[in-house]
């Protein structure tokens, strides 16, 4: 029998069998002779039991047999033939791309810090300043008859650290993990996001911190949905599966999911590949502003879109259609649920993308008129200054903030078996998330990226995050060639 | 090595100001004396001086200073400003021979004004038709530099000790109610003259101290609004964004100082209600022109000097006053050697601009 991973147990073991509680995929489970029966077939190395196991008894490892090695035909493109030839069905995965020959750009990138000439500023000693506002500027000042300044500026979302919590729908996940992110977004000063299945409404009262998306599902969206947000996001793609929609079976439309979404339990919610009254661009600025309408224009609208191949003109397209944010999921995005092919296969890199669109915008004049967010495969604090610094404003994450929460990044999402009641609506399993200590980890997350990205800037000599924005000369490439350094708008380290 | 423009040089400085509110016209003699006082601020490599009221006699025309290379680049440049304006007088730029200056560039300076009916075609205001034309001159001819070009006003600047480059361009022999200077130590060698300070477009000049933090957001964002940064110095993208802001966006020159120098979120939420929506307003509106790391600068325009320090005051800057005449300085012994008696001397605050006008004018 083929398997990828071998449950194993060193000598210590209690035979507590808190492992097999643990165990949501019947991977590891007590056999008639009270003994730990493994199954090791059905494990996805979640973490979960080793995590949990009170004497540290349980570990996985790869198993050691692998197929005949072939130059062309690695053992993963065999077992999937062999999936496939079994079942004559598309394969599934969830979370972000695996395409291991496409390069990470944040990790060839390096930052810089003053030395002698100018001096670096101590973030403990001197205001160093994260906030961020996002949103559309006029293109130029008013004044009334006194010759005072007018406040012309249209609704802005106000954060207070340029982190931001990606859009995850309820469905996909828990309504635990909204709770928990909800609650951190309030405290943090910071936003997130209901993904496309509705907002539940004990967290209507998060409204101040809450983005509310629409996408071509439409699932939950009424006006007091619409309105119980700061902003509304209209989602053309995400990053895991661009040009493709989404599929939630009827087994997770259930109970509140199923009121939330506004469908019958039971039925698949089925999202659309394209929204289907927007086939165009003029199209999208009739939502953007029918959605403006709804709210009486006291909502930043901000439109989604994956990281294609035309994502610089796609951006300016969006930014000329009435939209105050543009957010850019990048190949490396998460998802509950995507082809595989899809995942890793189509899209680009969010660092090319945001380097793309940052230097077209500014070609077109229009740079200062948008805000852009981007996610993607954020994992730390400095790919987030990078991506500031290549032309962001302020970045979202999905895989880091569930990792908080205890993912592993199994990514198994899609089986909704989420042994750590996340991405799954199991009541069983979704108990296992406590969403005020969720939230407190996120909190936690959130704080410490920022105190880093303070310690960063203040390195740089820069004390304001505006003035790090686009500011490409903090960057520096390793590892790339001329085109990459070309598409970036960076010199390579040394020059 | 690469021509300055080509890299991004570093440099720290020293710069000076004098400016009588009376109007009083004053020659180069005081204010070459105080950066004199600063010698060791400088390396050699760089120092100028601009100079307001010094063409009384050419006041309504603008007065172009130009570097050129060589002939060739001369007439190609003299040919195109032929065809855009009419030049009223044209002439070499006087100046002494002396050894601490060396490889000079050709330097012109030309009395000129739109041709009428090619300005009312460009449906711009002659400023915005003259600067135009400059940046073009800057981008486009090649060994062709245009100095400065507002009206009543010159820049004069060379790769040299500043008190060298005030006998080279025999300035005792100007008088201006308005000087600045400025004296440079670059981290290498530029060797090139237009690299120098102070940096000019129309009637603005900046003299700055200092090394920009934010310089590449900076950069990257005026460049949208038609500016193109050639020399990548601090200087001349802080001149840029002081010309978007106030001629293009207008804003007074104060509220352009609050939104490079913007206070603090924390300083703003303790103001009162209008005050914090005002400043509020301004730094969200304009936030990608947040300057940030040290600099002082001294702001040259018509009728009027400010000087400007980053908001947590990484530079030095003193201010000074004797009757109706102000000074700047890096150090206050710079103003001392020209004004051993000051009425008062203060070190003007982090981000808080100190403007000066000619008495009457308010700006």
């Amino acid at each position: 029998m083929n398997c990828r991973f071998r449950i194993r147990t060193y000598d210590n073991c209690l035979s507590c069998f808190r492992c097999a509680r643990e165990c949501s995929f019947g991977a590891i489970e007590v056999s008639e002779s009270k003994a730990l029966a493994f199954h090791h077939e059905r494990c996805v190395d979640c973490q979960r039991c080793v995590s949990l196991c009170p004497v540290g008894a349980i570990y996985i490892t790869e198993a050691e047999n692998r197929f005949r090695p072939n130059s062309v035909f690695a053992q993963n493109d065999i077992q999937e033939i062999l999936i496939q030839a079994e079942t004559g069905g598309a394969l599934l995965s969830s979370m972000g791309a695996s395409g291991r020959n496409v390069p990470i750009y944040f990790d060839k990138m390096l930052l810089n810090a003053s030395q002698v000439t100018n001096p670096s500023i101590d973030p403990l000693r001197e205001p160093m300043e994260t906030a961020v506002f996002l949103g559309q500027r006029p293109d130029g000042i008013k004044r009334d008859r006194d010759g005072r300044i007018v406040d012309n500026l249209p609704p802005h979302l106000e954060l207070k650290t340029p982190i931001m919590f990606s859009a995850m729908s309820y469905g996909a996940i828990s309504l635990n993990v909204h709770k928990a992110l909800a609650a951190a977004a309030e405290e943090i000063g910071t936003y997130w996001n209901t993904g496309e299945g509705g907002l539940h409404e004990s967290l209507y009262r998060y409204k101040k911190n809450t983005i509310v998306q629409v996408a071509s599902g439409r699932f939950g969206v009424h006006e007091t949905y619409l309105n119980s947000a700061a902003a509304i996001e209209i989602k053309i793609g995400q990053g895991a599966k661009p040009g493709i929609g989404g599929h939630l079976t009827g087994k997770k439309i259930i109970g509140d999911i199923s009121k939330t979404r506004m469908v019958p339990e039971g039925l698949d919610a089925i999202s659309p590949a394209p929204h289907h009254d927007i086939y165009s661009i003029e199209d999208l600025a009739q939502l953007v502003m029918s959605l403006k309408e709804a709210t009486g224009y006291r909502k930043p609208v901000i439109v989604k879109v994956a990281a294609v191949h035309n994502i610089a003109p796609i951006a300016s397209g969006i930014a000329r259609s009435g939209a105050d944010i543009i957010s850019i999921d990048g190949y490396r995005g998460g998802t509950g649920a995507a082809p595989k092919r899809i995942r890793d296969n189509v899209g680009i890199p969010i660092e090319l993308a945001i380097a793309a669109v940052d230097q077209r915008l500014r070609e077109e004049r229009i740079r200062d008129r948008v805000s852009v967010i981007v996610s993607g495969g954020i994992r730390n604090s400095s790919d987030a200054v990078k991506a500031i610094a290549l032309g962001a404003d302020a970045v979202s994450i999905g895989t880091a903030a569930l990792c908080a929460l205890g993912c592993h990044i199994c990514a198994s999402c899609h089986t909704g078996k989420c042994a750590w009641g996340l991405a799954t609506q199991d009541p069983e399993l979704t108990k296992r998330l406590d969403p005020e200590k969720g939230a407190e980890k996120l909190v936690n997350l959130v704080s410490a990226w920022t105190r880093e990205i303070k310690e960063i800037m203040g390195g740089m000599g820069i004390n304001s995050i505006e003035a790090l924005r686009g500011n490409r000369r903090a960057l520096r490439g390793v590892d790339l060639n001329a085109k990459e350094l070309e598409i970036l708008g960076i010199e390579y380290a040394g020059e | 090595m690469k021509r300055e423009g080509e890299i991004r040089i570093s440099s720290g400085c020293a710069i000076s100001g004098i400016f009588c509110r009376d109007g009083s016209r004053i020659t180069a003699e005081a204010i070459k004396k105080s950066i004199a006082v600063m010698h060791n601020r400088s390396n050699g490599l760089g120092g100028g001086f601009a100079g307001y009221g010094i063409y009384p006699q050419y006041r309504d025309f603008y007065a172009l200073h130009i570097f050129y290379d060589s002939q060739s680049s001369r007439e190609e440049t003299e040919r195109f400003l032929d065809r855009r304006f009419d030049i009223i007088n044209l002439s070499k730029i006087p100046v002494r021979q002396t050894s601490k200056i060396s490889d000079a560039p050709l330097i012109w300076r030309y009395f000129i004004t739109p041709l009428p009916h090619l300005l009312q075609d460009s449906q711009l205001d002659e400023n915005e038709y003259t600067s135009r034309a400059m940046i073009a001159i800057n981008n486009s001819i090649e060994g062709a530099y245009a100095v400065s070009c507002g009206k009543d006003m010159g820049v004069f600047k060379a790769v040299g000790y500043p008190e060298d480059v005030a006998d080279f361009y025999r300035l005792e022999e100007y008088e201006g109610y308005s000087w600045t200077a400025h004296g440079r130590y670059p981290t290498n060698t530029p060797g090139w003259w237009a690299g120098s300070h102070p940096f000019s477009l129309l009637d603005l000049t900046v003299v700055h101290n200092g090394e920009i933090s934010s310089y590449d957001a900076n950069r990257r964002s005026v460049e949208m609004y038609g500016y193109s940064c050639n020399l990548l110095t601090d200087t001349e993208v802080i001149t840029y964004i002081l010309d978007y802001l106030t001629r293009k966006q207008g804003l007074t020159l104060r509220e352009a100082s609050e939104v490079i120098a913007a206070p603090f979120w924390s300083t703003i939420a303790a103001k009162d209600e209008d005050e914090r929506s005002r400043l509020a307003y301004l730094r969200k509106m304009f936030s990608s022109f947040l300057v940030t790391g040290p600099f002082s600068i001294l702001v040259g325009f018509d009728g009027g000097m400010m000087a400007l320090n980053d908001r947590l005051k990484l530079r030095s800057l003193v201010a000074a006053e004797k009757g109706r005449t102000v000074y700047f300085s890096s150090e206050e012994a710079a103003i001392r050697a020209i004004e051993e008696n000051p009425d008062k001397v203060w070190a003007p605050r982090g981000g808080e601009a100190v403007i000066v006008t000619l008495d009457g004018e308010k700006r």
